[in-house]
């Protein structure tokens, strides 16, 4: 979440205050990610470093200090739109490596263990939409977050369901020939069955 | 008391080599106003379980009561009846009758229970007002958009009295934002006293409901804890962030 370039994004709109710039940046993404105001000044005073913006009345109080975005920041705000973030390395997934050792352990049932963080994420699940079903109070930015958030656990459940499957794929055509099977693996499919 | 209550149900497909174990000892309730999901991969038994629940199929051993009635053992005609008037289906691919229009497929289950056609017929059109489809009651379903066929899938699955409504991976091919919209009128069918069974494999779809329960290989084998209240969540994501 870069807090940088989306002060720039606000300041694009007009010149703007601190504390109102905090006001937005927490309205545009539902509430989701609050701000401290420290963090927000901090922002301020390091964009005005590097030429992004600047503002009125270096010396006066932080709160009457009036923002406004410079020429560089309008260019340096769309060129971050348009940068993809890298996602080229695989994070270093906990709920990955979970599942990896618990499919390598005799004596644990790699099952029972996806169907705990399985139920686990659609419980969070349930409770961002939730968060959605009070239609009376519809924000476009709130939704966006949520359906943001929703995503990404549904892609985590499913891949907990794709493990699934293919470990007992893997499981059911090894006990088809288990002499031929590596021992760890049949040690495992003794401890499933 | 609940809507819909299957005690220690299963249904054995088959005989001797050939026998298969469809769904085993479900115990399962679903209380007026609430919405329950069944969530479990192709195979695992989650339509049968659904037509055992709405007396379409009869299970090998258990219960299944629909408003207190116990399905099994009930002559064919009182289960036909129960259908037209307690349970509404909405199926993955719609079932809708295309020779029909809108407003004739939501108030045919009506009529063949007897009602009157002009009555059938403002109770249909009342049904498809209330989903936004006021304005395509004469269009026939191969004029409708997709989300629009499944609108009026579930006004006919909620037309008149009906109490209990089962449905089928009810967002079938539709995207996200119609499969949303699918789900929000199931829920708002639940707000009015309905009794919902949705069953799916797609945890967004399953996430609307009140309880997931979870099946595989036709046992159900866990289900999820009581929500807690959204401001929780909320108040769990800022600590976290700060």
């Amino acid at each position: 979440m870069s807090i940088r370039h989306s002060l720039l994004a606000l300041l694009s709109e007009g010149p703007k205050y601190g504390f109102q710039l905090r006001q937005e940046f927490e309205a545009s993404t539902g509430d989701v990610w609050p701000l401290n105001v420290g963090q927000v000044y901090t922002t301020l005073d390091r964009l005005e470093r590097d030429g992004l913006a600047h503002s009125d009345g270096v010396d006066a109080d932080e709160r009457q200090r009036n923002f406004q975005i410079t020429e560089e920041g309008e260019s340096e705000l769309a060129r971050w739109l348009r940068t993809p973030p890298d996602l080229t390395q695989p994070p270093r997934d906990e709920l990955v490596i979970k599942v990896l050792v618990a499919s390598r352990l005799p004596d644990v049932d790699v099952y029972e263990v996806i169907q705990i963080h399985r139920r686990y994420l659609v419980q969070l699940m349930q409770q961002w939409t939730h968060l959605k079903e009070d239609e009376a109070h519809f924000d476009l930015a709130f939704a966006l977050a949520v359906d943001a958030e929703l995503f990404r656990l549904d892609a985590v459940v499913r891949w907990l369901d794709a493990a699934d499957g293919r470990l007992r794929r893997a499981s059911h055509e090894s006990t088809t020939d288990v002499a031929d099977a590596p021992p760890r693996l049949a040690r495992r499919m003794g401890a499933h069955r | 008391m609940s809507m819909l209550e299957l005690r220690n149900v299963s249904k054995v497909y088959g005989e001797g080599a050939t026998e298969v174990d469809a769904i085993s000892n479900i115990d399962l309730t679903v209380d007026r106003g609430s919405l329950v999901a069944i969530m479990g991969p192709s195979g695992s038994g989650k339509s049968t379980l659904l037509t055992i629940a709405g007396s379409l199929e009869q299970p090998t051993t258990g219960d299944v009561l629909v408003n207190g009635k116990n399905v099994v053992g009930m002559s064919r005609n009182d289960k036909a009846r129960l259908r037209r008037r307690t349970i509404g289906y909405v199926f993955q691919d719609f079932n809708l009758l295309a020779g029909l229009t809108a407003v004739e497929n939501v108030s045919l289950p009506l009529e063949l229970d007897g009602i009157s056609m002009k009555k059938a017929r403002a109770q249909g059109m009342a049904a498809l007002d209330e989903l936004g489809l006021a304005d395509r009651a004469e269009s026939y379903p191969d004029q409708l958009s997709g989300g629009e066929r499944q609108r009026v899938a579930i006004a006919r699955a909620v037309v008149g009295e009906r109490s209990l409504l089962l449905a089928d991976e009810p967002s079938g091919a539709l995207d996200s934002i119609n499969g949303e919209a699918v789900m929000r009128m199931i829920l708002s069918a639940c707000h009015g006293g309905v009794a919902a069974l949705v069953v799916t494999h797609d945890a967004k779809l399953a996430s609307w409901a009140d309880r997931v329960v979870f099946l595989r290989d036709g046992k159900a084998v866990d289900e999820t804890l009581p929500a807690m209240r959204p401001e929780d969540l909320l108040d769990a994501a800022n600590t976290s962030d700060s």
